[in-house]
């Protein structure tokens, strides 16, 4: 294994039924990169999330993750890897402690005093200090997010993967979270995979970026994205990066 | 999980003040031994306390967060040796987030794990809407939770009890009444109390539980892992490694199996003093009535009963969670999902308690 991959993937497509979503979509993450993964809305972005973290095993091609085949190999893949859902998916009938102190107590044997101890600095880091002993129904969709990424770094993987995780949230409370995406990498080495639409925090947080695209069935375009907005001479990539000359 | 490096902790005491030394890795899993001891050990720390991390290696949040944990207990700053770069500033970052104050109070219903060490469990699979349960034995102790447990059985059974005395209060009233008539003609209405009290034991209390059960909890259990599945909450279970299907649908299986047998009791008693009301206003004693329910019962009909009981709560659990969790996405999946429990609840009861009736009746019983 190659300590310097984290992810690779090789020729990926799916498709549901005889629809394919995409296919040929190959790229490499580097340990710890900040690697942003864009596109329209339906192109299929959570679809390729879900197959690195081994939910959905891809039709075509092969994904592995720190050397270990997602489909073959899952149990490895989960131990490296922290998931926060679009939607959030806290647990609706615990509170937000009870929620990071869940996969704790699973998978190590701390006394209950520690888990609680862990799991409140995991909230106060994504700024939910003083919202330990709320329910998920009971707080607003960007804290939501916010404990959902403190819910993935119980256990401080190696790599985290975030679905769309400013979608929704004042610009604010977004860059306040790219922020400590930027602070989580430097800190820990943590290598990221992001699903966002921003194209303020795409500028902020990614080292490298692959667009999808509906239409193409397929990747559009891959790489750094100052220099996609630069060069890239495919009119929907041009189109998205050049928004932020209109605004 | 497989091999765990464990970190190390040493304490010393030095002129300058006391030494706690920690080596290894300080991550969640490795912590796990020492946290207490080292905690206890800042507690304890007389003068100046000096914590050496030079082998250290790495130091994640879970580390940080022990190293502000000593620093809590020890009531002023602590000197940090050795530490690296990068566990500083993540350190810094912590320092600056987390608030003031005493660590948030464990909750009561929180996470607790059963102990029975980690290797043998039977999980059930489900095929299809019929019964069919594989036992296999996978090392998956470790994700059921107790807590879960108790609070399911509390609403399965005691918060369904009230419902279950009044209904079976009421069938042996109409039962008796109903019976009555008819037998009157023959002279044979003392018999009724005979009639009811077994058919109460070893068809109607499981049967009516069961009943009450599929409609209760067996639709609970599917909207409620229905739920989940809509909420990505069972796939997010499913990214960390966790068995969904340990979690959920053992403790609610076993919830089912347990509270049935009380339930089934519960309207057999209450089916017993409805009947007897009704016979007493017919003008039969107490004692005439007693001695044919004694006559018509004994502890064979009564564990039968509680045996089919144990199996229709088995399957209404089975089924319940199996809706659930084969539930689609959109706003109508929860619904149909409990739909489907109640329905395939009930018709599971029934073909069991058919198949009883021939197995039983051929083994004599
Ligand atoms: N389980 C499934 N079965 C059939 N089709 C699916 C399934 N999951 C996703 N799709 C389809 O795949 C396409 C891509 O979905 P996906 O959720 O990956 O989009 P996305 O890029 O994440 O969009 P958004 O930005 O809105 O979150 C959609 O058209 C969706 O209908
Ligand atoms: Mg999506």
């Amino acid at each position: 294994m190659n300590d310097a991959v984290a992810i690779v993937v090789d020729a990926a497509g799916q498709r549901f039924g005889t629809r394919t979503i995409f296919e040929n979509v190959s790229f490499t993450v580097a340990t710890g990169e900040v690697f942003v993964v864009l596109g329209g809305s339906g192109c299929g972005k959570s679809t390729l999330l879900k197959q690195m973290i081994g939910l959905l095993p891809p039709t075509q091609g092969r994904i592995s993750v720190r050397g270990h085949d997602v489909v073959t190999e899952v149990e490895a893949v989960r131990r490296d890897i922290g998931v926060m859902f679009q939607s959030g998916a806290l647990f609706g009938s615990m509170t937000l402690l009870e929620n990071i102190m869940l996969p704790l107590a699973m998978f190590t044997d701390l006394p209950a005093r520690a888990r609680a101890e862990i799991a409140r600095i995991k909230l106060a880091l994504v700024g939910l200090a003083d919202a330990v002993n709320l329910l998920p129904s009971e707080i607003s969709g960007g804290m939501a997010k916010r404990a959902a990424i403190a819910r993935a770094l119980a256990l401080d993987p190696p790599i985290l993967f975030l679905d769309e995780p400013s979608a929704g949230l004042d610009p604010i409370t977004g860059a306040g979270l790219d922020r400590l995406i930027l602070d989580l990498r430097a800190a820990l080495g943590c290598t990221f995979v992001v699903v966002t639409h921003e194209l303020q925090s795409i500028f902020a947080i990614a080292d490298r970026c692959v667009m999808l695209d509906r239409a193409a069935k397929g990747m559009i375009a891959l790489g750094v994205p100052r220099d996609l907005q630069r060069t890239s001479d495919h009119p929907t990539v041009r189109a998205f990066f050049n928004r932020e000359a209109e605004s | 999980m497989a091999r765990v490096t464990v970190a190390r902790l040493d304490v010393a005491n030095e002129p300058s003040g006391t030494v706690i030394a920690l080596a290894g890795p300080l991550t969640a899993p490795a912590l796990a031994p020492i946290w207490s001891r080292t905690k206890d050990a800042a507690r304890r720390a007389k003068g100046a306390l000096i914590v050496d991390l030079a082998g250290a290696e790495p130091v994640d949040t879970s580390g940080a967060a022990l190293l502000l944990a000593l620093e809590r207990e020890h009531g002023e700053r602590i000197t940090l040796r050795g530490l690296g770069e990068q566990p500083t500033a993540l350190l810094a970052r912590l320092r600056a987030a987390v608030p003031d104050g005493p660590p948030p109070k464990v909750a009561p219903r929180t996470v607790t794990r059963t102990g029975l060490g980690r290797t043998l469990l039977i999980r059930v699979a489900f095929f299809g809407e019929t019964i069919l349960a594989t036992l296999t034995l996978p090392t998956k102790l470790r994700f059921l939770r107790g807590g879960d447990f108790f609070r399911l059985t509390e609403r399965a059974g005691t918060e369904a009890m009230p419902l279950i005395l009044m209904m079976g209060f009421l069938i042996g009233m109409i039962l008796a009444f109903q019976s009555a008539i008819p037998m009157r003609q023959f002279g044979a209405d003392i018999y009724v109390a005979a009639l009811v009290s077994l058919s109460l034991f070893r068809e109607l209390g499981p049967l009516l539980a069961a009943v009450i059960l599929a409609g209760r909890t067996g639709s609970a259990f599917a909207a409620e892992l229905g739920t989940m599945m809509v909420n990505e909450e069972v796939a997010a279970l499913t990214t960390m490694g966790i068995d969904a299907e340990t979690m959920l649908v053992i403790p609610r299986m076993a919830a089912a199996m347990l509270v049935m047998p009380a339930l089934a009791i519960g309207v057999d008693v209450a089916g017993i003093i409805g009947m007897g009301f009704v016979m007493m206003i017919l003008g039969f004693p107490p004692a005439a009535i007693l001695h044919q329910v004694q006559m018509a019962t004994g502890p064979e009909a009564l564990l039968l009963g509680l045996f089919k009981a144990v199996v229709f709560g088995a399957a209404i659990g089975l089924i319940g969670c199996r809706a659930g969790l084969t539930a689609g996405g959109g706003p109508r999946a929860v619904g149909e999902a409990a739909t489907s429990a109640v329905v395939g609840g009930i018709v599971a009861t029934i073909l069991l308690d058919g198949l009883f009736a021939v197995i039983f009746y051929r083994l004599g019983l």
